[in-house]
């Protein structure tokens, strides 16, 4: 039997990093597990790769926080290379000259707070204790598989009443903030804490990343919500960067997969999910072959699931809907520079101890309000908010000694442009990042020895994330947990028997987060068992 | 009036905490940024820099020098050529540990020896016979440690023999014209190098070391860190894991070199014939069995450990801070079998680990234990089990 006709227990399409975590989980189990990825790499969107000579860049994701805890102990991820960096600074600079600058120290950075309102540094630890109670409340949500609401099955009624029970055993305070936070906007909530722009502009940043909101905009509080779900070393709202970038993460991730016994094939596109009788029995690759296998699971986002990978006729015509309106919008980009040297914040002057974090460039929720009103309009920001990070400070191996990388994530970025196309855009859009920059930083301009900018047409191009979203389908409310990626259809499973999702468009995608990666893994093994 | 180390002039501005220590009569910094993991993971990922001044320093120097180390300690430095640093432990008549340190064969007769407390009076009591000298010349150097994947990549722009030196190597070599002493050692368990340096020369030595290591991060680290990475390196401390005989009242609170886990010392005791202090009572120890526990690494069942505070309704936390004090450990039955002597949360492991004595029934590898913690004031048990040590082991640290 040649190699392309080899039968597996199961095939993943993509590599990504929920499709890696999903093999592994599978091999893990005994499966004979193959993971197919088109590109001459693993990782998905959690790649880096040398763009420029000595310079790495982590061309999309570029952050660790969301992965969960029990996915690093159950695949052995540290024995496989796992180091995640401590990101202890943000700086937050600010139009005036003036900056926020937060570090691990709670009174230092009560004071620096305080510096700007006393009221603000106040209410921190009041915020910062109501919004661990709600994460905590969510966390193990996030580590189930979501009940199916439309079942009349006695294990998921029980499932459901599980769910109320707990939500029951909340404490008010913590289940009305936890609504206020699903359904309302950040602003409002940070509204009822702080008083002062920086702090509610740092604090807001969270509550628009990868959407199509603005702190403003119901909605945005879901957003805020599911990044402080990450945590590091236990601590909720934390990030690190992994060594490597993430693209050393997902790497990771496939050695651990590898151990499991998985076989991973690169340039390997899938161009179809081969089925019979409504039973997935293999794929068609994109070079001709045909790999056979008696589970099929698709790591790609929803669109290319149900609607590429398989004919949409052998599906029902309400799931077909579901997936054709749902939400994807794309509304990121990233910005990657290398750079001869650090910047200098002029208040700051020396001080290089500023990078060793987040630079957040958002500093009130007008600003970022205002660079979502560009986007409202089928423009990209004229002032953007941008996520800012020079990760060689943190990892030295990044670049040449003395040299740097600086990973701009920039919104707003709408995938459909009004009056333009992102190919025309491009580097219209990278100037207007470094303009942005400048302003900030004087003699940013001096530093730049090379940019990268990914658009989110480029997003979808080299990805394939449909329109660029980055989660693989918008955080809103009507596209979660039950809803995550339609009604009836949370459970990992397909109308296609043997034909399961477990990207990022699944609970509890997105970000870099392997539950779904997990979970998939988890309903796959228990429906063999049956 | 608590002594300055010769580096003193540099750690002192770049402590913006300013939380220090006293060790040995030395001010240190405890950590010298207020993030110590940024400081931990420049151990693990570029490098750091620390300043081991305060360490009692000694010279043995003579025709005998060989000779008469190699009756006072316990390992054998008849086997440690010049141009090696050896680890060493030195045992009282009884074989109850009295320290451990590092001996640097430095020349044909002459020996340098790091410890923790005052050795010299110790030591110059035994010489008598012997045509040697012992002297303390813990002042006249300072002693950094530059510790780190990049250490090499950092000392191989200011010496040659940077490259050269293989794991527990030393050279006498210069950086920044200064005369040091090189060697390929360190207690983070990491790729790493020390360097002796004679106090005028200090400055201008560190200088060169900040200098050549800013594109690679270097990052002076503090007492914390060094804590922390001597767990991940399963590496002892005095007055830690072991109390020093030469003050101890009772046996409980002296401890013999088997049961810290040196028996790999005494490999090969049959061939070497040489008397050393306390070697009856190691080789009783050796036949009969008699150790009455075993140092072993523990960790802690992640699962258990989040199960057991999320059902309190509290956040399980991961405290990287090391707790050097003893924590119960149990059978099945409840019965006491032992006790950490540090614990912490290894952030580079992702998992909470530990050094203990248990009883040596329980010393096997994969044996399972009940470890107390208290939480809400309460006294609760966690699963753990036994693991080798050391619990981080990087191919860099020798390759």
């Amino acid at each position: 039997m040649s190699q392309a006709q080899t039968k597996y227990d199961a095939i993943v399409i993509g590599g990504g990093h929920n499709g890696l975590v999903n093999g592994a989980y599978l091999a893990k189990s005994g499966l004979k597990t193959l993971i197919l990825e088109k590109r001459h790499l693993v990782g998905g969107a959690a790649i880096t790769e040398e763009l420029y000579p000595g310079y790495h860049f982590t061309t999309f994701s570029y952050a660790l926080s969301l992965i969960r805890p029990d996915i690093v102990q159950e695949l052995e991820l540290v024995k496989n290379g796992l180091l995640v960096l401590n990101m202890p600074t943000t700086l937050a600079p600010m139009e005036n000259g003036d900056y926020l600058f937060l570090g691990s120290d709670h009174y230092a950075n009560y004071h620096e707070i305080a510096r700007h309102s006393k009221a603000d540094a106040e209410a921190y630890d009041d915020y910062t204790t109501m919004l661990n109670k709600v994460c905590h409340a969510v966390k193990p949500l996030f580590d189930q598989i979501p009940p199916n609401l439309f079942s009349q099955e006695p294990d998921e009624l029980a499932r459901l009443a599980d769910l109320g029970r707990h939500m029951r055993h909340l404490d008010p305070k913590t289940l009305h903030m936890l609504v206020r936070f699903l359904t309302g906007s950040a602003a409002e909530i940070l509204d009822d804490y702080f008083e002062s722009d920086i702090v509610k502009g740092l604090f807001s940043s969270s509550s628009i990343i990868g959407s199509k909101v603005g702190p403003r905009s119901q909605g945005s509080g879901l957003v805020l919500l599911f990044h402080k779900m990450g945590e590091v070393d236990g601590a909720f709202g934390e990030w690190g960067f992994h060594k490597g970038g993430n693209g050393g993460f997902t790497q990771v991730l496939a050695r651990a997969a590898q151990s499991f016994g998985a076989d991973i094939r690169l340039n390997a596109g899938v161009s179809s999910v081969i089925s019979k009788n409504g039973e997935a029995i293999g794929v068609a690759l994109e070079n001709g072959d045909e790999v056979y296998a008696d589970v099929i699971v698709s790591a790609l986002d929803p669109r290319r699931t149900f609607l590429q990978l398989v004919d949409p006729r052998e599906l029902p015509t309400d799931l077909v809907e579901d997936i054709s309106k749902y939400k994807f919008q794309g509304v990121s980009a990233k910005v990657n520079f290398a750079l001869d040297g650090l910047p200098e914040y002029p208040a700051l002057p020396g001080r290089f101890d500023l990078y060793r974090g987040f630079i957040n460039i958002g500093p009130s929720i007008d600003y970022i309000e205002r660079a979502f009103d560009d986007a409202k309009y089928g423009s990209f920001s004229k002032r953007p908010y941008i996520d800012a990070c020079i990760q060689s400070t943190l990892d030295p191996d990044m670049t040449p000694p003395g040299k740097h990388v600086l990973s701009c994530f920039v919104q707003y970025c709408p995938y459909e442009l009004k009056d333009s196309d992102w190919d025309s855009e491009r580097e219209n859009l990278g100037d207007t990042v470094q303009n942005t920059l400048e302003s900030f930083f004087p003699n940013f301009n001096d530093l730049v020895l090379h940019r990268e900018v990914v658009t989110p047409l480029d997003i979808e191009r080299t990805v394939g994330l449909s329109e660029g979203n980055i989660f693989a389908g918008e955080f809103l409310a009507p596209q979660m947990y039950f809803f995550r990626p339609a009604p009836g259809w949370n459970q990992y499973r397909t109308p296609i028997r043997g034909y399961y999702q477990c990207g990022s468009g699944t609970h509890p995608g997105g970000c870099v987060i392997g539950g779904p990666g997990k979970l998939a893994a988890q309903q796959i093994i228990g429906d063999m068992k049956q | 009036m608590v002594k300055k180390t010769p580096f003193f002039a540099r750690t002192g501005p770049l402590n913006e905490t300013m939380l220090w220590e006293h060790w040995a009569g030395y001010l240190v910094a405890q950590k010298y940024q207020y993030s110590e993991l940024y400081e931990y993971y420049s151990v693990r990922n570029s490098a750091g820099l620390f300043d081991s001044s305060p360490l009692f320093k000694y010279q043995i120097k003579g025709a005998d020098a060989a000779d008469f180390l190699r009756g006072v300690l316990a390992r054998d430095i008849g086997q440690c050529p010049v141009g090696r640093a050896q680890y060493t432990i030195w045992c009282d008549d009884h074989g109850w540990i009295l320290e451990d340190g590092v001996v640097l064969h430095v020349d044909d007769d002459e020996y340098w020896l790091t410890a923790a407390e005052p050795n010299l009076r110790y030591f110059q009591n035994l010489s008598h016979p012997y045509e040697v000298t012992i002297s303390d010349i813990s002042e006249e150097y300072g002693l950094l440690a530059l510790q780190g994947p990049h250490s090499r990549n950092i000392l191989k722009q200011l010496t040659p023999d940077a490259e050269k030196l293989a794991y527990f190597e030393l050279s006498s070599t210069q950086i920044a014209q200064k005369n040091v002493v090189l060697s390929r050692t360190g207690y983070t368990g990491d790729l790493g190098y020390e360097i002796w340096v004679n106090k005028d020369d200090a400055l201008a030595v560190w200088d060169a070391l900040m200098e050549a290591g800013s594109g690679y991060n270097i990052t002076p680290f503090g007492q914390k860190v060094l804590h922390m990475a001597r767990i991940d390196a399963g590496l002892i401390l005095i007055d830690v894991e072991y109390h020093t005989a030469r003050h101890a009242w009772v046996d409980e609170q002296r401890s013999s070199p088997i049961e810290l886990g040196f028996s790999w010392m005494f490999r090969g005791l049959q061939e070497d014939s040489r008397p050393f202090i306390g070697r009856r009572a190691i080789e009783n120890e050796l036949v009969s069995r008699s150790s009455r526990w075993h140092l072993v690494g523990i960790e802690v069942d992640w699962q258990r450990y989040e199960n057991l505070y999320n059902g309190l309704g509290l956040i399980a936390p991961k405290d990287h801070t090391p707790i050097e004090e003893a924590m119960a450990l149990y059978d099945g039955e409840h019965n006491w079998v032992g006790h950490t002597t540090s614990f912490m949360f290894s952030s580079v492991l992702k998992k909470h680990v530990g050094l203990a004595k248990v009883a040596p029934y329980h010393a096997k590898s994969g044996s399972p234990l009940q470890l107390e913690l208290v939480v809400n004031n309460r006294p609760l048990t966690v699963a753990a089990k036994v693991v080798k040590m050391p619990f981080y082991n990087p191919a860099r640290k020798t390759a």
